[in-house]
């Protein structure tokens, strides 16, 4: 058995970005299949064009159409490509000089191996058939390649886009896989979990018992070591009833998320509680843990499905008012 | 201008490191390490400042997690930073210049193996131009390495050398995660990874933490007979865009250095320099770039080709560089810095033996 538990996790989300009136007219020009560069103060041509004048500092206005042909500046060769790169299989990320730009742009080249690129090599933008104004509208080939490569050839500057709205925002994609591994500490409460036990751990300077543990007493800064069973009855010290309904949701609102103080630590454990009017839920409240089927179990707090009344008299509040 | 030493050091180099994103457990005996070496307890540190990023463990407000390490009862003066620890130092220094305070505890954590790194710091870049196509680090890092080679700056050979020299180097230096060095024949013999750049030309994934602690003139003197007083310190950025900054420099490196020698006199007397080069070409750019002497000695720890951990690799370079000083093998000696693709932005402290004031 590993130290730790761990568990892949996906982080994902959208970035909706507006573009403004350089990029806007860059990715305007890519969604009609054209190179958008402009003039710098300085009297080169680069593209992408920059917002400002690196130089001057003065916003960029000097637009310049260019061909989609040029040559490789540099190249390297990705060999295990990564997930969201333009191919999924190895090809050439390069720096490409569009002929009359006096800067690179880095994009993808397809290409099947390594000696089939160098430096100096022609290449020419095959244009995808959808184009949405992003700069993975398109990649580049061998311009030997023009016309025989399966991709689609759109014209430069086709006018069949040229009358639509210039692109004014755009939206990028971001996801992340991660493999998550629980601290040593949190990995014995969720196995704790799986045999229905609930493990705490005590600081060994303030004596606090923490639940779920955690690597470090946040008040003292040392390792909370000694592990302490706790009850699964406890005492409601706050709570909040929940009536906006949101993306993931699992219970129709309204309903009740609350801190929950176990018998025997210092440190409340969120949870829902249910089996109750939401409009009776209060401080002081008793609450034990209604525990889902044992074949149910897993190494997750989902086992305790949620905190229902014991039907006993309230708290005293002076028995939890140092832990709210 | 106050007169600020670096103080304490204590680092954690691990290849997969099995424990939590928020790295509070690996910070604990990080924080007792640089207390042993100080004297000091938690209510001597004035202020803390640490260096990391959510993308990295894929969870978020992991710096504040990370905050439970210190036990914050009283409550610390605190602050972070989206950057290697190396600029939390330099807002560390600065907090000690206002006057404000005169220690400070400065870490950086990382864990780089929960995800697939040089696919995370594709976020970096342009998110209009580039991150969409996610050009992973080791990618550009190969474009900068080619047009170096092309333009005959230095050749195969020479980053060659530069690794075997490190993990020749990183063979003493119990933290780090690659080591043993070869030769240059034998290096180039391996295969491509990311032509042109070997997978040895790359520093290793590294999970890892730092920790520093800097202190003000007296401060300073009661913890080290010999404090690595900063004598120098500086950064600048260049323009994120690859295409509009010429790759075979780094000019925003020659700037910070410039700054940081100008105020340390010059750079060419330096003993000692350990430069953040994740790549082995960027070594042989940054050498160029701070106008080193031919006779300066460069990452004795191996360097970040031994084990970089992220968010304190460049951190971990200053330490190195103090401990030269502490133990009088060196009277002035460098610790760099570098962070955004393919040395955007660096940052260049200078050390010294003898404080201005001395």
């Amino acid at each position: 058995m590993s130290r730790t538990l761990s568990a892949p996790v996906t982080v994902a989300f959208d970035y909706t970005r507006s573009v403004g009136p350089v990029l806007g007219r860059f990715l305007t020009g890519l969604r009609d299949a054209t190179f958008v560069g402009a003039r710098t103060s300085d009297g080169r041509v680069v593209v992408p064009p920059p917002e400002f004048d690196p130089v001057s500092h003065r916003p960029t206005t000097d637009f310049v159409d260019l061909p989609d042909t040029g040559t490789v500046s540099s190249w390297t060769w990705v060999s295990e490509p990564v997930a969201g790169q333009p191919f999924d299989r190895p090809f050439a990320f390069a720096l490409v000089t569009l002929d009359g730009a006096d800067a690179p742009i880095l994009h993808a080249v397809d290409v099947s191996a390594p000696d089939q690129i160098t430096t100096g090599m022609r290449v020419r933008a095959r244009w995808a058939a959808e184009r949405t104004g992003l700069i993975t509208d398109v990649v580049f080939e061998p311009a030997d390649a023009a016309g025989t490569a399966a991709g689609t050839d759109a014209e430069p500057g086709a006018a069949a886009a040229s009358s639509a709205d210039p692109v004014s925002g755009i939206v990028t994609p971001v996801s992340l896989d991660y493999t998550y591994a629980a601290s040593p500490e949190e990995s014995a409460f969720f196995r704790g979990l799986a045999q229905g036990r609930i493990v705490g751990q005590r600081c060994p300077s303030c004596q606090k018992v923490y639940v779920p543990p955690r690597p470090a007493c946040p008040t003292d800064g040392v390792p909370t070591v000694e592990e302490v069973e706790l009850s699964d009855t406890g005492t409601v010290t706050t709570f909040c009833i929940v009536n906006v309904p949101f993306m993931g949701q699992k219970i129709k609102p309204p309903y009740v998320s609350a801190y929950i103080l176990l018998d025997g630590a210092d440190i409340a454990l969120q949870h829902l509680i249910l089996d109750i009017p939401v409009d009776e839920v209060r401080m002081g409240l008793r609450v034990k843990a209604a525990w889902k089927p044992r074949e149910e179990w897993g190494t997750t707090i989902e086992n305790i499905s949620h905190f229902a009344p014991t039907g006993d008299p309230d708290a005293d509040y002076d028995t939890y008012k140092h832990h709210l | 201008m106050r007169d600020v030493a670096v103080v304490g050091f204590a680092q954690r180099q691990l290849q997969d490191y099995d424990g939590s994103p928020q790295c509070a457990e690996m910070l604990v005996p990080l924080f007792a390490d640089c207390y042993e070496q100080t004297g000091w307890t938690k209510k001597d540190i004035g202020f803390w400042c640490s260096g990391s990023s959510d993308y990295l463990a894929g969870r978020s407000f992991s710096f504040v997690s990370a905050i439970d390490a210190i036990g914050v009862l009283p409550p610390v003066n605190e602050s972070h930073v989206e950057m290697d620890a190396a600029w939390a130092l330099y807002e560390a220094w600065l907090k000690i210049q206002t006057g404000e305070v005169d220690t400070a505890l400065v870490f950086g954590f990382g864990k780089a193996s929960a995800g697939v790194l040089r696919r995370t710091l594709a976020l970096q870049l342009d998110p209009y131009t580039m991150t969409p196509l996610w050009p992973d680090t080791v990618s550009i890092a190969a474009l900068q390495a080619r047009l170096g080679l092309d333009a005959g700056l230095w050749d195969e050979a020479a980053m060659a050398e530069v690794v075997n020299r490190s993990l020749t180097d990183a063979e003493k230096n119990e933290f780090a995660v690659r080591s043993g060095g070869s030769s240059v024949e034998e290096l180039l013999k391996r295969p491509m990874f990311a032509d042109p750049l070997r997978k040895h030309d790359a520093a290793p994934v590294t999970d890892g933490a730092a920790a520093i602690v800097l202190a003000a003139g007296d401060r300073a003197r009661e913890v080290r007979d010999r404090p690595a007083w900063i004598t120098g310190l500086s950064h600048f950025t260049d323009g994120l865009h690859l295409g509009t900054r010429d790759l075979t420099r780094s000019a925003s490196a020659g700037r910070a250095g410039a700054a940081a020698g100008a105020s340390a006199g010059g750079l060419t007397d330096v003993e000692v320099a350990e430069l953040h080069a994740p790549f082995s070409h960027q070594e042989l750019i940054l050498r160029a770039e701070l106008g080193l002497g031919t006779d300066a000695r460069i990452n004795p720890s191996g360097g970040a080709l031994g084990g970089n951990p992220m968010f304190t690799g460049g951190g971990i370079r200053i330490g190195e560089a103090a401990r030269r000083i502490w133990d009088g093998s060196a009277d002035k000696t460098l610790g760099h810095a570098t962070s955004g693709p393919a040395l955007q932005q660096n940052l260049v402290c200078v050390m010294s033996s003898e404080g201005a004031s001395n």
